[in-house]
Parts: C-alpha cells; structure tokens; sequence
C-alpha cells in the first residue's frame, strides 16, 4: 500500500510549523501512526507532511504553576514511563500503558491521538476527566480549549487547519485520586469503551467515556448523583443506572450499541468501585 | 529527499521519494530482507526493527522520517558472526515454524529486554502484543525469550558448552 505523492518538510520551530501549514493543502506528521495508515489507505491526500517530530519544544512534561503540562509531542511511551505523572495522574499511565502495543507507544504522541479524534482513542478520557486545557498556536496567535470543548464530533475537533496543538496543561487536584479502565479491541487494543474517573478529595468526581459515542464526553448525569453524597454502594448503583442516558451510542461490527452501552456501566461501576 | 541513515552500524546516503516506506527502504534499496512485510497496516509487527534503539513498525514510517537515526535489523542483531541470545534460544526453544513473524518478534524482544532484563511470563506476553505469529501458538515464543533473558543476565558471555550445543 503506497501513498500519493507528496512533499516533505521538517521545522525546527512551531513558528516555522504554521507556516509551512499555511500553504496548499498540508498536514502535520508526529508519530505517524494514525495518519500514515490513513495515508496508505488512501483515505488522506495531503499535498505536503510538516513532520513536527524535530522540534524541541513541543517534548517533554513538566510542573508549573500549578499545573502539569504536557507538550504535544510526547510520546505515549515517554507518559508512562514518567514519574510525574505516575504520582500527579496515575490515570495517564494506565491509558498510555495499554494504548497499542510496545511500537505504538514508542512512536505515537498524545497530540497526535487528541487531534485525530479517533472515537476509540484512549486519551480522550483521561484528559476530559482531569479537566485538561489545550493549547494550540496558529496564523492567528494562540488560544487555549478546554477539553470539553475541544471534541466535536467523529474525527473532528474544534482544531483549524494551520493550528498546532503545542501542550496539554492539567490542574494538579491535590487529594484526588483517577482510575481509567477500558475495554479493549483485542488485535489493536483501541477502546471499544473507555471510561475515567476522577475522584476529588472533597468526594465531587469527574466521568468520562471514550468509544462510546461518536465523541469522548462527561457524563454529567452520572457525575450530579455524587453531590453531597457519600460514596456508598448506593450511590454508585444510582451513578451506573444515571450514566450514559440519552447518548446517542455507536454500533459497529465489535459492539452493537446495546452491548456498548451495558460494557459502559459496567466499567463505569468498576472505576467507581475501585475509587470507593 | 536525501536521506543520511546507519544501518546495523553502515552509513548510507540515499535521494529517495518522501512517500518510501522505511520497510521498502531496507527490502528493496539495501536488500535487507530480513525484515518482513506481513500486513502492511500496522498492526501484525512483522517489519518491525529499532529507529534509535526503539522498536518500531517500519511500515508506518516513511524512510524521510528516518533521516540522521541509526537503525537496526534482524541482520545487525548477531555481532562478529556470534548469534545474539535471542537468535539462539529461538532455535533452542523452537519458538518460530514459518519463521515469518520472527525477525519482528525479535526484534520487539530486544528492545523490551533492554528495560526489563527480568520480565515475568505475563510481561512477556504483553510486552509482545504488537507481534502476531500464525503459526506457533506464542507458547514457545515465550519460552524462548524467558532462555534469552537468562542468558543475558548471565555476567560473562555466552560459555563454550552452551556454543556447542547451539552448533549441534
Ligand atoms: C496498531 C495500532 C494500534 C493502536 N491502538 C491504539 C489504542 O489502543 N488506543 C489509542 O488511543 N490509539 C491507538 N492507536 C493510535 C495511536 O495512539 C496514534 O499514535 C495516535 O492516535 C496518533 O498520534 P501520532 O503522533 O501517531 O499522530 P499522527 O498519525 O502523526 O497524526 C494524526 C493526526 O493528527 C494531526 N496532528 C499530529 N500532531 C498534531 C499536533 N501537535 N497538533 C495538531 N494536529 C496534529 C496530524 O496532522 C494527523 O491528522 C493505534 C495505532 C496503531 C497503528
Ligand atoms: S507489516 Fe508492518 S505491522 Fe504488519
Ligand atoms: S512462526 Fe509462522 S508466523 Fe510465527
């Protein structure tokens, strides 16, 4: 399976990136490893790959201010194996460590995953439920999207075509404590149902799923059963019954919707329980 | 495009196409065929090999992307003609038939034992996900690289006796 033809161009600087995008019809290249088998199948043509793996500020996680950011062209493997985010976000390496398999991980980055918005992306969830804010630069400066605003839709987010998603910053939550678990493809290992929990140390949680709908959301309905509750057997039954409500719920030949939707509670409960 | 690369410790210059998949770069440019092409989408690990110590799936990265890296095969694993540990407990432990997926299991292999030199048989398991062999039911895949973890873990190099029984 070979690509069509296109040009190559390596920048240096994020700067050198949005330009390089600006003209005909470009695409940027980080891992690779969403794009190039969308490339060969040829279900993308770009005329030009502006491969972001060379430039050095988009590497790395760091604290600060308050926050933990994590530049877009980290690495699955370089998350999970970082002991920041083992002690801030435990949640994160338990994404990153099942995304793929050893190869995935080794090349894919995590702005690579949030800007494809594969419906069955792991990240997705993680980043929802941490309360994640995504910058991005472009032609037009710079702007910050919360992650709740960031997903739109199948493959779509609220990125424009010459902007960069350059970091991921996630207020550090002091007492609280994150589980993901996820149901997986068993060849590819992408989310069939996907589902985060933040618990806070005032006892108020953040859910949220991933492969379950045509975009990861909150589940707000099943987050408002925790308000002012304590976290019993009965409010995490109430919570399960709450979830998932009215979502519209993907079918496809892994999972009919009805299927989906029951593995969704019952991740749920588990995430839940494990947070108990 | 120009690319500069080292392969198995070789410096190469090639102009190639942008869209030249690193897998066909090997095979066909430098006739390294012990890589393998089993899908081609990504997903059986067949062709995969180390961009800068790293295991990665040759065939989901364009040969450009692998400008100024030193990459590794199957070919570069043996070193002044003496098989690596891996190579020789496959062939003990008969953890390949066809043969077809075992350059990329080894390969995975090598990169994991890198990081954990001690993997319990689970790790073992997980750690070989991206691999998918047809034929051996994985059981001797995994017994192999449980031998190629003692043997690497063994201080000193590789002993006559053991040489002699790989030659047998
Ligand atoms: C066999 C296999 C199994 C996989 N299993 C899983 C899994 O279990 N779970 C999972 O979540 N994912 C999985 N993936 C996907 C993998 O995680 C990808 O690496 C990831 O989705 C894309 O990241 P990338 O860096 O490779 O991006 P690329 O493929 O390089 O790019 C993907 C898209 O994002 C754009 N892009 C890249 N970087 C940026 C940026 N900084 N700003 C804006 N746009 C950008 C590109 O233009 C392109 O449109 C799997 C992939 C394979 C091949
Ligand atoms: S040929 Fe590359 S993963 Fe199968
Ligand atoms: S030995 Fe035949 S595919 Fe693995």
């Amino acid at each position: 399976m070979i690509p069509t033809a296109f040009d190559y161009t390596k920048p240096a600087t994020v700067e050198e990136a949005i330009a390089a995008l600006s003209d005909g019809d470009s695409k940027l290249l980080a891992g690779g490893y969403s794009l190039i088998p969308a490339m060969k199948m040829r279900l993308t043509q770009p005329s030009k790959l502006v491969d972001i793996s060379g430039i050095p500020s988009l590497k790395g996680i760091k604290e600060e201010d308050g926050e933990i950011v994590i530049n877009a062209g980290t690495t699955h493997y370089e998350i999970l194996t970082n002991d920041l985010i083992k002690n801030r976000l435990p949640f994160f390496t338990q994404a990153a460590g099942i995304i793929g398999d050893v190869q995935v991980r080794n090349r894919g980055t995590i702005g690579g995953s949030l800007a494809h918005a594969d419906p069955a992306a792991d990240w997705p969830a993680p980043v929802l439920a941490a309360e994640a804010i995504i910058d991005v630069k472009g032609t037009g400066g710079g702007r910050s999207i919360p992650a709740t605003d960031f997903f739109t839709g199948l493959f779509s987010t609220q990125l424009l075509p010459d902007e960069i998603i350059v970091a991921i910053r996630i207020p550090v939550q002091e007492g609280a404590r994150s589980v993901y678990l996820s149901f997986e493809q068993p060849a590819s290992r992408f989310a069939i149902v996907g589902c985060a929990v933040l618990r806070k140390a005032d006892g108020r949680v953040n859910i949220a799923f991933t492969g379950v709908s045509e975009a990861p959301f909150r589940d707000r309905g099943a987050e408002a059963v925790f308000d002012g509750k304590s976290w019993d057997t009965a409010t995490i039954d109430t919570a399960v019954d709450a979830a998932i409500g009215e979502v519209d719920v993907l079918s496809d030949h892994f999972a009919s919707s009805e299927y989906r939707r029951h593995l969704a509670k019952v991740y749920l409960k588990r995430a839940l329980q494990a947070l108990a | 495009m120009q690319i500069h690369v080292k392969v198995n410790g070789v410096e190469y210059k090639h102009d190639v196409e942008p869209r030249l998949l690193l897998v066909h770069y090997l095979r066909d440019v430098l006739r390294l065929t012990g890589t393998h092409i089993g899908c081609e989408t990504s997903i059986c690990g067949a062709c995969t090999v180390h961009v800068n110590g790293k295991a990665a799936k040759s065939c989901t990265l364009f040969a450009v992307q692998a400008d100024n890296c030193e990459i590794t095969t199957i070919e570069g694993l043996a070193q002044n003609g003496e098989l690596h540990p891996l190579q020789t407990s496959f062939k003990e432990m008969h953890g390949l038939q066809c043969g077809f997926c075992t350059p990329g299991v080894i390969m995975t292999a090598a990169d994991y034992l890198k990081q954990n030199p001690h993997p319990t048989e689970e790790e073992i398991r997980t750690a070989l996900e991206g691999n998918f062999c047809r034929c051996t039911g994985y059981q001797n895949i995994v017994k192999s690289v449980q031998l190629a973890a003692e043997k690497m873990s063994e201080s000193k190099p590789v002993t006559k006796e053991k040489k002699e029984e790989v030659v047998v």
